[in-house]
């Protein structure tokens, strides 16, 4: 599974794009980075690759998947996962409920279902926590939560917003570590958008500056 | 783009063109069947020639002048008293009451419907009342005093009734209007300059509120101006409001009245519609002298003591509100109770016992009247906010209008026009048609109460779900509908409220074939039997304290266990 961006651009109605074509391959179990100053468009870039954006915004260029330009589908047949700074676990369900409306339909029966969330808490560390009230986690343990609900889903690619920058630094290191093991060991490509130049050293993989891209003229 | 935006576009297509037939075409068609019948056009009862006839006839009834004049004193002045009461208690104890807790306090008063308040507020203000049975003592009567208190010749009961009842719910959309404006900032800020905190609230928050809270004032001039059933019940009889006369002459024996009853309905019309022209021009006269004020920088004013009494007078309103919903109850319960005693001598059930007399009936009635007309407006609303979510658009200005236009059009405007609609197509007389035309009331509050929950709700919650493969539908009914639970519940509580408190339409369009707990209240409070209308009136005001009540437990129960959504977050 391949993530190719092609001369990907972003634009607010009429306004001038807001950043130059991008132009990005991420191959799989690899992580890249896009980085830039607050406002350029980092997250709405984001929105336009998981099929999220806000009335007004289109995007122009090709998003591959697989080779399949995934552009026109709506978010939910795209099958791409979506982390945030918060974890955004739904505050309705329990913590293994969470994880469950994540697991791909493709698990059937209760009692498989049931044992593969199972499964997913005790690689989370979360075991036991099935009946939890997500509000109740820590910090940690929100965002394996939802690193998990995400990874059940069975994604063929995956986004993260500054998927760190609410931890503090032990937490950091300890999530950045889980995280990208997860993304390498699913084998699927993932970008990540961060201010934090160590979330990129630590993926080893490579970093966009939408800032420092040359920028079309017309750009005020 | 997409197409979850074209799905969007689809179901927004659907919910306007809902509310376009199911709404704004009543309105105007019942508009449009009044002002035809208030110029000599109404073929049902044999009237084909256009004419001023109706108009001539109108401006001959005796009393007619003094009608006009006590409308428009009821109306402006409880509109205008309220609204200062609400500024100026709002300016004296914003920030220190919380904003759950201030809702917590006006909830009841929300809640009861305007006819039971009235009837509450009759009995307390009545010669043998509680105020006067109080005073007895002290003022040395031995026999209920002959002052006329409820139903004076120039409207003062009325104006007070509306004020307990239009204050509290001022203050809940001035409260809500100023957690949009960093209040505290500029206070400091404006006291720092040097103006005292009351020069601060009329210099600085308040033209910034103004804008957010010119709609609700509007609804409560429009409902103040052409009251009917608080009208009945505590305003003057001979001649009485103008709302009042028309509805006489609407149900008048001798059917050829309802020409100059459906003239005096759209003058009705017209003079609501002159006095929001009279808001609008005072609003700009209002900025020129409000500037003028303002640059000559002014601080010598001290509004201290405006705010003192402003706070005094809306405690004492709600003072009076309470007594009036307790003295329902006490009445309804009483058995002897002679005077001067605050409390009955001898306590019965007698007037509760006999359900099947009536009250079982009419409570019947109203809850699936309720349950319906909340059923409907909660389903279309949902079908709105939903719609806007998935055009990923924000609402147009004029459809903010269109959800406000039913409470902004005087009933009596356009009710018997309506009345005259369903008639034609075979549906008057019968409880769709009362649900309909109740929904169309209670539809705005449902749509403005879920509002501002639905745009507040995290709109990652609905990515995070479309990411984990969650088509539009799984969204709505998996994620954002439970989220929101205490909203929805609160708001449909309101709608209840809302039907609960209808009286015109029910009485309109049930052709006085459907009787419920607020025509039957309305009808009692001029009966003597006390204990009787207390019933009604009890059963009247506990349907909507139920709903809240329900609205408060359910989501404490279903989520029990989830701490972002019981509690403050939730709200």
């Amino acid at each position: 599974m391949t993530l190719a961006l092609i001369d990907i651009s972003l634009r607010l109605g009429e306004a001038a794009p807001l950043f130059s074509p991008l132009t990005l391959t991420v191959r799989p179990g690899e992580i890249a980075t896009v980085m830039g100053p607050s406002g350029i468009g980092k997250s709405t870039l984001l929105d336009g690759i998981g099929g999220h954006l806000d009335a007004g915004f289109t995007l122009t260029g090709r998003v591959l998947l697989e080779g399949k330009d995934i552009a026109g589908l709506p978010a939910e047949a795209r099958r791409i996962g979506l982390m945030f700074q918060d974890a955004v676990l739904f505050p309705h369900l329990s913590v293994g409920d969470n994880l469950a409306f994540g697991l791909a339909r493709s698990v059937r029966g209760r009692a498989a279902r049931r044992a593969a969330v199972t499964a997913a808490l005790g690689l989370a560390g979360l075991s036991g926590l099935y009946d939890r009230d997500p509000a109740t986690l820590s910090g940690g343990q929100r965002a394996r939560a939802a690193l998990m609900r995400t990874l059940l889903a069975e994604p063929r690619a995956l986004l993260l917003d500054e998927p760190f920058s609410k931890l503090d630094a032990a937490l950091r290191s300890e999530m950045r570590d889980f995280t990208f093991a997860h993304i390498r060991l699913r084998n699927i490509p993932a970008l990540m958008v961060t201010h934090d130049p160590a979330d990129a050293e630590a993926t080893g993989g490579p970093v966009v500056d939408l800032g420092s891209f040359p920028v079309r003229s017309g750009r005020a | 783009m997409n197409r979850a935006t074209r799905d969007g576009k689809i179901l927004r297509g659907g919910v306007l063109t809902v509310v376009l037939a199911a709404i704004v075409l009543p309105i105007l068609g019942g508009l449009w069947e009044t002002g035809r019948a208030g110029f000599g056009v109404l073929p049902a009862i044999g009237a084909t020639e256009l004419s001023l006839a109706p108009w001539r006839a109108l401006a001959t009834m005796p009393g007619i002048a003094t009608s006009l004049r006590l409308s428009l004193t009821t109306g402006l002045g409880a509109t205008a008293l309220s609204l200062l009461l609400a500024v100026g208690f709002c300016a004296a104890v914003h920030g220190r009451m919380s904003r759950r807790s201030s809702g917590r306090m006006l909830t009841p008063f929300l809640a009861a419907p305007h006819a039971a308040l009235a009837i509450g507020l009759l009995f307390l203000i009545s010669p043998s009342g509680w105020i006067a049975r109080a005073l007895a003592p002290l003022a040395g009567w031995d026999r209920p005093p002959m002052l006329t208190t409820g139903n004076d010749p120039w409207g003062l009961a009325l104006i007070l009734g509306l004020m307990v009842k239009e204050v509290p719910f001022l203050l809940l959309v001035i409260l809500s209007a100023l957690s949009q404006i960093p209040v505290r900032a500029h206070l400091t800020a404006g006291r720092s300059l040097g103006y005292g905190r009351g020069l601060v609230w009329i210099k600085v928050i308040m033209p910034q509120v103004w804008p957010l809270i010119r709609l609700p004032v509007m609804v409560v001039l429009a409902y103040s101006l052409s009251v009917v059933d608080m009208a009945l019940i505590l305003g003057p009889s001979n001649p009485p409001t103008l709302a009042v006369m028309l509805l006489r002459l609407f149900s008048a024996p001798d059917i050829t009245q309802i020409l100059p009853a459906s003239a005096g309905a759209l003058l009705q019309g017209v003079g609501v519609a002159l006095c929001f022209v009279g808001i609008l021009a005072l609003e700009r006269l209002g900025r020129v002298i409000g500037l003028w004020w303002i640059r000559r920088g002014g601080r010598g004013v001290s509004a201290e003591p405006g705010l003192l009494l402003a706070t005094g007078l809306t405690m004492l309103l709600m003072a009076l509100g309470t007594l009036a919903m307790a003295s329902l109850l006490v009445w309804s319960l009483a058995w002897r109770w002679p005077w001067p005693m605050l409390l009955p001598d001898s306590w019965s059930l007698r007037a509760w016992g006999t359900p099947g007399t009536g009250w079982a009936r009419a409570l019947t009635t109203t809850i699936v009247l309720a349950l319906a007309s909340t059923a409907a407006a909660l389903v279309l609303a949902i079908a709105w906010l939903e719609g806007e979510d998935r055009a990923r658009s924000a609402r147009a200005r004029w459809a903010e209008a269109l959800i406000y236009l039913p409470l902004l059009v005087p009933q009596i405007a356009f009710l018997y026009g309506l009345n005259v609609v369903f008639l034609r197509i075979e549906l008057s007389g019968g409880l769709v048609a009362v649900i309909w035309a109740q929904a169309l009331f209670v539809f705005p509050y449902v749509m403005i109460a879920l509002s501002d929950p639905w745009r507040a709700l995290d709109p990652r919650l609905a990515r995070v779900a479309g990411s984990l493969g969650a088509g539009p539908w799984r969204r709505l009914f998996a994620v954002k509908l439970p989220v929101l639970l205490t909203p929805l519940l609160t708001a449909a509580a309101i709608g209840v409220a809302v039907s609960v408190a209808q009286y015109l339409p029910t009485l309109f369009m049930g052709a006085g074939r459907i009787a419920t707990l607020t025509t039957e209240a309305v009808t009692l409070s001029s009966s003597s039997d006390r204990r009787i209308t207390g019933v009604y009136a009890t059963l009247q005001a506990g349907l909507p304290f139920a709903a809240y009540a329900a609205a408060f437990m359910i989501p404490a129960l279903v989520h029990r266990n989830r701490r972002a959504l019981s509690g403050e977050a939730a709200g």
